[in-house]
């Protein structure tokens, strides 16, 4: 399809543009056509410069308004309708704010929202995975401006090219019907569950909160995120933000190491995509051997000072 | 105020789902079915909201054929004031589920409407924010608390980096996520009682609402499972072929 025009909504941050852009510019270019990329909020300007630079972008649009900070859905809604004219399909990572902001798009539009896709079979076809991850489906869209948040996990990113050209848009600016009051973020020292390359996640055979450092302590050789199960968050171990699974973060780093976490479906559903699983439990019958590619049978507070040790 | 909860029958979570022989949809005959545990959440925090004397009445809402009775007749045991059972013998999707109900809200007029964040069959997580979208109301997603004073509205949710408190004034869309609350289980003389009580009825013909789904399902397929791999014998080893064979560190 030539006539594909493509508006990829980037999520930013003070100026830093979110790593899922590029893995949702390669969907974009799977679609065929061409591809601008909406950068909005305060120093969207800086964040526009790096989407402007990713392979396959055509132009950025950059609106510097702080509406559009945090992604509130009312806010970021309004400015994407108003742009959205042009465009056959509108993209947005399915992370928290592309799922909080994408629907009400779609809405605005009188369209459907196609959620959380992870192949591109055609510019409206397409595939993602309902309940909970145990079954594939491929659907068509019949709507003729497509809404679609994609899965960053299974799109590789887009590499470098010269610049774009950015230019800038009329903000909508706030409508007046949310306020944000204040957000608690995890520290971030580490790297994110989302785009870390490797990942190491505690569970319940951790046993308390004071031996989650033992996680930390091979975290910081590998330069890992560090994850966790449920079962160790309900345990109040770590706090929620560090969830892997279908109930928290969907992850799929090049390694993801599994220390005392017995794998539940729940976990599974949430890590299964990793290039790379490691489990190391004590019980050798824990489930998630089945899913591993390496297995260690293992003490955890041995093993895992001595992997801190010699890696 | 009153409350409207929107509630989604679909298969119990801990059912196996099955697709059928020709891949052309899941099979869900003879499957357990039961209320969707984020709408489960969200009609749990509806009824708290009336026992703290905040709400006065609270309206849950189903679509489907008449088996979804059986989920209203469930939230009149838990604790719903009123079920209404918008009758559809064909599936609605977000987008028209969100259209039936922003024409509930028109006629209901509630100060909150809650639903679960997502349903654990589609896993859209669309309705919520379409339905806003349709009436014009503020909305807030993954809610892991909530706390009402007068007509205004805070909401904390859950966002990838940690969590998000943001307020807004009533009405207003609120979508539950997992731990905003526990939802008790319904008592027995209460599940007896439920059974006599009358269910309001709407025709999904007669609201004059385009419902057409947007999209056709091609096929369904069950996704390649990981096979285990090999068992190392010592953290040496372990460490040798995540450098050597596998290359990842």
């Amino acid at each position: 399809m030539s006539d594909t025009r493509i508006l990829v909504i980037a999520e930013q941050e003070k100026g830093h543009l979110s790593s899922a852009t590029a893995r949702v510019l390669d969907a974009a270019s799977q679609l065929g056509g061409s591809i601008d990329v909406l950068v909005a909020g305060s120093q969207a300007s800086e964040a526009a410069q790096q989407a402007a630079r990713l392979t396959g972008v055509s132009g950025v649009i950059s609106v510097e308004d702080s509406a559009f900070d945090h992604m509130l859905a009312e806010n970021v809604s309004a400015l994407i309708t108003s742009l959205a004219e042009p465009y056959t399909h509108l993209l947005c990572a399915s992370t928290t704010s592309g799922r909080n902001v994408m629907p009400r798009v779609a809405a605005l539009l009188g369209v459907g929202q196609i959620s959380d896709v992870i192949a591109i079979e055609s510019a409206d076809t397409f595939v993602r995975p309902i309940y909970a991850g145990s079954v594939l489906a491929t659907v068509r869209s019949l709507d003729v401006k497509k809404v679609i948040t994609i899965r960053p996990t299974a799109f590789e990113p887009v590499g470098e090219q010269s610049a774009a050209s950015v230019s800038s848009a009329d903000s909508t600016g706030d409508q007046g019907m949310v306020t944000f009051v204040e957000e608690q973020l995890a520290n971030g020292e580490r790297p994110e569950l989302g785009g870390a390359r490797v990942i190491i996640s505690g569970g319940r055979g951790l046993g308390s909160a004071e031996n989650f450092r033992l996680i930390e302590g091979v975290a910081d050789r590998l330069g890992a995120a560090v994850g966790a199960s449920r079962a160790a968050v309900d345990a109040g171990y770590v706090p929620n933000d560090l969830q892997v699974g279908q109930t928290g973060k969907m992850v799929a780093p090049e390694l993801y190491i599994a220390a005392g976490i017995s794998g539940a479906v729940q976990h599974l559903a949430g890590m299964k995509d990793s290039k790379v699983i490691v489990a190391i439990n004590s019980d050798e019958e824990a489930p998630i051997f089945q899913v591993a590619d390496y297995g260690l049978v293992a003490d955890l507070f041995q093993a895992l000072p001595e992997l801190e040790r010699k890696l | 105020m009153k409350v409207l909860v929107a509630i989604k029958r679909v298969i119990d979570h801990n059912v196996r789902v099955r697709i059928r022989e020709d891949h052309s949809d899941v099979d869900l005959t003879h499957a357990k079915m039961a209320m969707n545990p984020f709408c489960e959440i969200a009609l749990e925090e509806a009824v708290r909201l009336k026992e703290q004397g905040i709400a006065d009445e609270v309206v849950a809402v189903s679509i489907g054929d008449k088996s979804v009775q059986e989920q209203l007749r469930t939230a009149l045991a838990l604790g719903a004031d009123r079920a209404l059972h918008v009758s559809s013998d064909t599936a609605v999707d977000s987008l028209g589920a969100a259209r039936v109900l922003a024409e509930v809200v028109r006629r209901e007029t509630p100060g909150l409407v809650l639903l679960g964040k997502q349903s654990i069959d589609s896993d859209n997580s669309q309705t919520g924010p379409m339905l806003a979208a349709l009436t014009q109301m503020p909305q807030a997603t993954f809610a892991s608390s909530i706390s009402i004073e007068g007509d205004r509205l805070e909401v904390t949710r859950e966002i990838d980096g940690g969590l998000e408190t943001l307020a807004m004034s009533l009405p207003a869309v609120v979508t539950t996520d997992l731990r905003l609350n526990e939802p008790r289980y319904a008592k027995l003389p209460a599940i007896m009682k439920a059974k006599k009580r009358p269910i309001e009825s709407l025709e999904i013909d007669t609201l004059g609402i385009d419902v057409t789904p947007r999209q056709t399902l091609l096929r369904v397929e069950i996704p390649r499972e990981r096979q285990a791999g090999v068992r190392v014998d010592s953290v040496d080893e372990l460490i040798d072929r995540l450098k050597n064979e596998a290359k990842v560190i």
